[in-house]
């Protein structure tokens, strides 16, 4: 060290302090505020275990996480938005719709109002950890809800855990996030495993419908850690729903031809062909399609690239009839008014129409507040009991979901993908059934027929 | 496996080989003349398929239409990058000459991004497009007529190099510098002319993959590392060289990636260079 005063230090603040100088303004701010935070706890000795009763009876606080600056932040704003639109209902500041969970308000808490206090997260997941231990520790809330990033979501909870603070996730999708057998983190949307296994029922449920054989797939998928993670789960439950792989390929994502790609799906003809592919990929492979003729009955994307605005654009006819995974579609409202009300009250506040991350947002918020209505109390264990006895119909959501209910590792069991099709130039529901929109268009037509 | 299938994966083959082969032709023409890799080839095949997307989407020019034009534009481009940055690092240490065809390969790439924004475009609705059927074997008539294009472009190329007074003194300074020097000829000059005519080449071939290949900024990466095997192979600086080792590419890479499977066509063509560089380093046709 050159500077004698760092000397005098303890050597153990010493790495601290050089990361602090060499860091950006905004990470020592975030330092600065994990230290104060730090500090705060140990002068209020466990204050965040007593949260609840610190506060008054009548505003309940409640912690949201989101990316609300950095690359994430246009979608962290229309989560925030969607959240804040739910509080609004809740506290009844304006009318909600029939039927809607959100609705009935705090009868058991004497009409109580929450109050949304936002944590930004930045994208980054130490960030996101400091932020859930400032909001536990200085703003005393009651629970905590976000963070739409995977990763962030992992390393809040991970706070929440240590507190003992509620935590429902609505948007995150990785698997693990409900492998961990955390106590006080739950989560409502589907994750990444259940929407490759939607593919597998979906396919049952044409078998049934259509009486054809559906059993011979081909998978094509790309091969970064996702097209890798979900030819191994494809695989897994290929052979555990007794399906044949009739071909199964992993292509280099950066590719100049897809000749040879689609020669062997060509030649192993499966009925039906699973595919994960990048924008890039997506379009390349359907050119080589149509150029080679090739033409399954039906070809289910794994979203991405075939979600992509982009695709149906440069696409156009071409990209007809395609299968997708998706959380919620637009087309929903069309079916179910209570979407269409809150939909409408959505774009009057904010402009701009819900989609699947917006739509999701606003169920988390929904779903906690009525486990706190129901907790009758803001302490953290009996929000924390109230969810596990959560059980709200299909009814009472804006979501293409069977119902919100907890399985033991906090994940909703009753939650479900849709299955979209492009149809006219617009992605509509066509799956599960009872939710659907359109009827599958089924088989695939002819490339020349479009 | 019915010869059915065998005769159209080796037609799929033949067909991008040639597109593979006019790409490396302007790579290898570079080198052959002043010895220096152009890192940054695959841009120039990126600006040319932009250069047909925006004929096309602006003035509702076809790509094949506008080819000449994308030829002149690429070859003018290769002259300015030449005369800007090439001409300096000519006798600068081989590292300084790769470091700044890389930059170069950068910058295109980033200005790319940031005018054209990152976002990946198509020219659909172009003349030549649909299907052609000889018996059992189909094929996209866009590639088709790309295919062609390479085949022709590649000729031209070759008449001009051995044709023509200007071709001639082009292949001269390849030879010997010096000795070209010698004799009158402007070794400056042909530089230039080597550098826009191997742009040009591979303008065409990004505006005649341009109706059929999604066209983004990082499209040149897809192509510059095969170009590379095929210049190996072919020969450093031979033009026949780098046209055979095009199809040959080509053909191993789709009939590989059908047979063995396509997870390792990369691998396989790849593998290829390293046994050329192992057992014939100086490629087909090159100079020994």
């Amino acid at each position: 060290m050159r500077f004698t005063g760092t000397k005098t230090r303890s050597s153990a603040t010493a790495p601290v302090r050089r990361q602090l100088t060499r860091q950006m303004p905004v990470r020592r701010r975030t330092m600065t505020r994990m230290i104060a935070a730090a500090a705060l706890l140990a002068t209020t000795a466990l204050g965040g275990l007593t949260a609840g009763a610190a506060r008054a009876e009548d505003e309940i606080r409640i912690g949201v996480i989101y990316p609300l600056t950095g690359a994430a932040a246009s979608t962290g704003v229309e989560l925030k938005a969607a959240a804040e639109l739910a509080a609004a209902i809740v506290n009844k500041e304006i009318p909600a719709p029939a039927g809607l969970v959100a609705g009935v308000g705090m009868p058991h808490l004497k009409g109580a109002k929450i109050k949304l206090i936002f944590g930004d997260h930045q994208g980054n997941p130490q960030v996101g950890s400091t932020e859930a231990e400032r909001l536990i520790t200085s703003e005393k809330v009651s629970a905590l809800a976000g963070a739409y990033f995977s990763n962030v979501t992992a390393t809040a909870s991970q706070v929440a855990e240590r507190y003992g603070v509620p935590f429902l996730n609505g948007e995150s999708s990785s698997a693990t996030l409900t492998q961990r057998k955390f106590k006080w983190f739950f989560r409502t949307t589907p994750h990444d495993d259940l929407f490759v296994t939607n593919f597998f029922t979906f396919l049952e449920d044409m078998e049934k419908k259509t009486g054809d054989n559906l059993r011979g797939i081909g998978l094509f998928n790309e091969n970064t850690l996702w097209g890798n993670e979900t030819t191994k789960l494809q695989t897994k439950l290929a052979e555990e729903r007794k399906f044949t792989i009739a071909e199964k390929i992993v292509y280099p994502a950066k590719t100049t031809q897809m000749t040879s790609e689609v020669q062997r799906l060509k030649a192993a003809n499966p009925a039906v062909i699973m595919q994960s592919s990048y924008l890039g990929d997506a379009i390349l492979s359907m050119k080589t399609y149509k150029e080679l003729g090739f033409l399954p009955k039906m070809l289910l994307a794994n979203d991405a690239g075939f979600n992509d605005s982009e695709f149906l654009k440069t696409m156009g006819k071409d990209g007809e009839d395609i299968i997708s995974r998706e959380v919620w579609a637009l087309d929903q409202a069309d079916r179910n008014p209570l979407i269409r009300q809150v939909n409408d009250l959505m774009r009057e506040r904010s402009g701009v129409n819900f989609n699947g991350n917006s739509a999701r947002a606003f169920t988390a918020i929904a779903v906690l507040a009525d486990a706190i209505d129901r907790a009758g109390s803001t302490q953290p264990d009996a929000i924390r009991k109230a969810l596990q006895e959560t059980d709200i119909p299909a009814a009472g959501l804006i979501m293409p979901w069977k119902g919100v209910k907890f399985d033991a590792n906090g994940q909703n069991e009753l939650g479900q993908g849709i299955i979209v099709q492009v149809q006219n130039g617009q992605y509509v529901t066509v799956w599960p059934f009872d939710v659907a929109t359109k009827p599958v268009v089924y088989p695939m037509p002819a490339w020349d027929g479009r | 496996m019915t010869a059915d299938i065998l005769i159209q994966v080796l037609v799929s083959g033949l067909l991008i080989g040639l597109i593979y082969a006019l790409v490396a032709v302007g790579l290898t023409l570079i080198f052959g003349v002043m010895d220096i890799v152009n890192f940054a080839h695959g841009e120039f095949l990126m600006l040319g398929m932009y250069a047909s997307f925006w004929a096309f989407a602006l003035f509702a020019i076809d790509p094949i239409i506008a080819l000449p034009m994308t030829a002149l534009l690429l070859f003018a481009v290769g002259v300015i990058v030449y005369q800007t940055v090439i001409r300096r690092i000519l006798k600068a240490p081989m590292l300084s000459q790769i470091f700044a065809t890389f930059g170069l390969m950068i910058l295109l790439r980033g200005l790319a991004q940031f005018f054209w924004k990152p976002d990946h475009r198509l020219i659909s609705n172009s003349l030549i497009s649909g299907n052609i059927a000889l018996g059992p074997v189909q094929f996209g008539l866009p590639q088709f007529v790309a295919a062609l294009g390479a085949v022709g472009v590649t000729g031209a190329l070759w008449l001009f190099l051995h044709r023509t007074r200007l071709g001639t003194a082009l292949e001269a300074t390849a030879i010997d510098r010096e000795a070209a020097t010698l004799m009158g000829i402007d070794g400056q000059k042909m530089f230039a002319l080597a550098w826009g005519i191997g742009a040009a080449c591979a303008g065409l071939a990004g505006g005649l993959i341009a109706t059929f290949f999604p066209i983004f900024p990082e499209v040149g990466s897809n192509f510059i590392l095969i170009a590379f095997v095929v210049v190996v192979l072919g020969g450093f600086g031979s033009i026949t060289g780098a046209f055979l080792a095009g199809i040959i590419v080509g053909l191993i890479e789709v009939l590989g990636g059908f047979l063995i499977g396509p997870e390792y066509k990369t691998a396989i063509v790849l593998s290829l260079l390293l046994i050329v560089l192992l057992v014939r380093p100086r490629g087909l046709l090159g100079k020994a």
